[in-house]
């Protein structure tokens, strides 16, 4: 019913570019994500679907309409800012209960002490006191009404924030950074109900983040944006595998993905794996994708220069022969030759080498007389 | 026995413990006592003085004084133009602080929402506050003259006669106030301005999506509330400024015709310095003072329960 789409939307600020010919499709009942760091212009893409700031060119269509001449409260979109923003002189029930008021009282009907003798308002108030506390309770801040935002922790206020846009039943949420106010364990809990939250109510979301392990974690599709263009939209264990960027694959994943130049590679006196592309300028591989051996018997050769355990996995960080450059290295607990000093072989899974051109575009193709070299 | 020997350098850390705290003590009355010396020399010091004139007959100039209790006090009391002086004071503030600050908030507002010159406007509704009043009274004064006055000439102009401004009983007092009111609200824009600065966007951005955009509703949801403390800060001031008022009435009308424009401040100079009463005149200020720190308490009380929110 409300699928979002946008064509071409441009926006800049004086001389700076911020949004540069973006268009993109989201679905009806879709989560997806817009990832990219500081700067690259989500936020402002975000806000432009809200309404709250207007593109330069291009159109924003919600359920198939142009809503490019709509105000923000006409649009049927919610939003949950970063901060926040609760009215912090409301209570919590006042806060949830302002989008409803503005909706369904008159201006008369709202004013402080005269609207409360106009009729009508006594039934309007008692509907929006009980879906109110059905939100409330959904949310489990029904305890929380009468408090004011200023008495809630970080998590409680972020459940109220997501009550207010709840409370309405919008066509679409729009969430700008929500989680990145509250600690880490926090964090994981509320991505876990924002997802269940999604799934309950079945409307689209769309989601900005930096954080690409939300981004990965939540999401349907992920669009990754960068100086104000999409790289990708893809669903997250594409973009993980199949990057069409490097610059995609640099962002997505923790740790980084391993890049080593061509010639970094050639200089090393690496032989190049097999089927490497003429134009490829980078070959990029996940941490998993390398093997430990022996040093001498791999790829490539250097010496573990730290360890990172993390119970589950233990991360290697591992100097180039050259003492340029380092790869990072994914081994089990278990594994052997995980102590910082040793000099390893690293040997690197020929299916998961990803090739670049230098312009970082991913080069698909195989070359076969390149692949004889 | 060993228990004993157990116990003795715990005292003895006790002791030297104690020795420290006494020494942090010192140290602390020490770097307090220059703040202390001046809150003493130039404020308890001074007030408990006006106390103590209060209770004794002193002219200015004369060498003997003898305590006469509360004489003073039920003079004042007893006196009608005492209660004319404080009534035309309170109802002077009743003017000047609602004025000063719905005017304030209201040219702020203009300048924080016009797109250009706001450091001209800022600067410009600022001046009264910077002139000095005795000055700017004249040039009040000679607006405000009956017959060649510009204020006088202009409602000619409209067809409106005007009257004698600040010769005339029912006009002397609305006529400082509206004075009061142009010196003081470019202070309360200033304070505002930089109030207004401080509202987060995202709440105004939240209230669009919230459906309450109107300039009304932005104003009733966000703007006022998010001004509460600026407001009770602006409050509490151009009350206790507007309870000074002296200058503008010495000037123009020495508090008259007929006491119509007599306030406490200029009552009080009168009688201490142009009569000599200073046993009198410590006791209006006591009252003075009495007054204003009543005020500025249940202001504080009355306004931080609701503009602080955390």
């Amino acid at each position: 019913m409300a699928e979002i789409e946008l064509r071409d939307i441009e926006k800049s600020y004086g001389e700076t570019a911020i949004v540069k010919g973006v268009s993109l499709s989201i679905r009806d009942g879709e989560f997806l994500t817009l990832v990219g760091p500081s700067g690259c212009g989500k936020s402002t893409l975000l806000r432009i679907i809200a309404g709250l700031e207007a593109q330069n060119s291009g159109e924003v269509l919600v359920a198939g309409r142009c809503v490019d001449d709509k105000r923000p409260k006409e649009r049927d979109v919610a939003m949950v800012f970063q901060s926040y923003a609760l009215y912090p002189h409301l209570s919590v029930f006042d806060n949830l209960a302002l989008p409803l008021r503005t909706r369904r009282l008159s201006f008369a009907q709202r004013l402080p002490l005269v609207g409360r003798a106009l009729p009508g308002r006594g039934d309007v108030e008692k509907a929006i006191r009980a879906e109110i506390e059905q939100a409330a309770s959904m949310l489990d801040i029904a305890h929380l009404l009468r408090r004011k935002p200023g008495q809630l922790s970080g998590g409680q206020r972020q459940r109220v924030a997501l009550g207010r846009a709840m409370v309405r039943h919008p066509a679409v949420f729009l969430m700008d950074e929500p989680l990145s106010n509250l600690d880490a364990k926090l964090r994981v809990q509320m991505r876990a109900e924002i997802i269940a939250l999604h799934r309950r109510l079945g409307v689209t979301f769309v989601y900005v983040t930096h954080d690409q392990a939300e981004a990965m974690t939540m999401s349907d599709r992920v669009a990754v944006m960068m100086d104000g263009e999409l790289l990708q939209v893809d669903r997250p264990e594409r973009l993980y595998r199949d990057p069409e960027d490097l610059r995609v694959a640099e962002m997505i994943g923790s740790p980084k993905i391993n890049v080593v130049s061509r010639a970094h590679w050639v200089s090393l006196g690496a032989s190049l794996p097999a089927g490497i592309h003429r134009n490829t300028a980078h070959l990029a591989f996940r941490p998993e994708a390398v093997g430990i051996v022996a040093s001498g018997d791999g790829r490539l050769n250097g010496v573990v220069a730290s360890v990172e355990n993390l119970g589950s996995d233990i991360f290697l960080n591992v100097t180039l022969a050259d003492g340029q450059g380092t790869v990072v290295v994914r081994t089990h607990p278990d594994a052997s030759r995980s102590e910082a000093g040793r000099s390893v072989g690293l040997q690197i899974d020929p299916a998961c080498l990803l090739q670049f051109d230098g312009a970082g575009m991913r080069q698909r193709e195989v070359e076969r007389v390149e692949a004889a070299a | 026995m060993t228990a004993l020997d157990c116990n003795r350098p715990r005292e003895a850390a006790a002791k030297a413990r104690l020795a420290t705290r006494s020494g942090e003590h010192g140290l602390a009355w020490l770097a307090v006592s220059p703040a202390l010396l001046l809150l003493v020399g130039l404020l308890f010091g001074p007030v408990a003085a006006v106390v103590l004139f209060s209770l004794t007959d002193w002219q200015l100039g004369s060498f003997t004084f003898h305590f006469i209790g509360i004489a003073n006090f039920r003079a004042l009391f007893a006196d009608p133009t005492f209660w004319k002086a404080l009534t035309n004071t309170l109802v002077y503030v009743a003017i000047v602080v609602p004025g000063t600050v719905l005017l304030g908030l209201v040219v702020a507002l203009l300048i924080e929402t016009s797109p250009g010159l706001r450091g001209f406007y800022r600067a410009a509704h600022f001046l009264p506050v910077m002139s000095t009043m005795s000055a700017m009274a004249i040039v009040w004064g000679t607006m405000l003259h009956p017959t060649i006055g510009l204020v006088n000439r202009a409602l000619g102009v409209m067809g409106i006669s005007g009257v004698n401004w600040l010769r005339d009983e029912r006009t002397a007092l609305l006529a400082l106030a509206l004075i009061g009111i142009w010196q003081g609200f470019g202070f309360a824009m200033v304070l505002f301005v930089s109030g207004l600065k401080a509202v987060p966007q995202q709440l105004y951005d939240a209230a669009a999506v919230d459906g309450a955009d109107g300039v009304l509703d932005r104003l009733r949801f966000v703007t006022l509330p998010m001004l509460g403390p600026v407001t009770m800060f602006v409050v509490i001031l151009t009350a206790k400024r507007s309870f000074e008022v002296f200058d503008s009435v010495r000037v123009l009308t020495q508090g008259g015709p007929n006491y119509a424009s007599e306030v406490l401040l200029h009552r009080l100079y009168t009688e201490s310095f142009d009569f000599l009463h200073m046993g009198y005149g410590a006791a209006l200020t006591v009252v003075y003072l009495a007054v204003i720190v009543l005020l500025t308490l249940t202001q504080a009380r009355l306004l931080e329960r609701r503009v602080h929110y955390s």
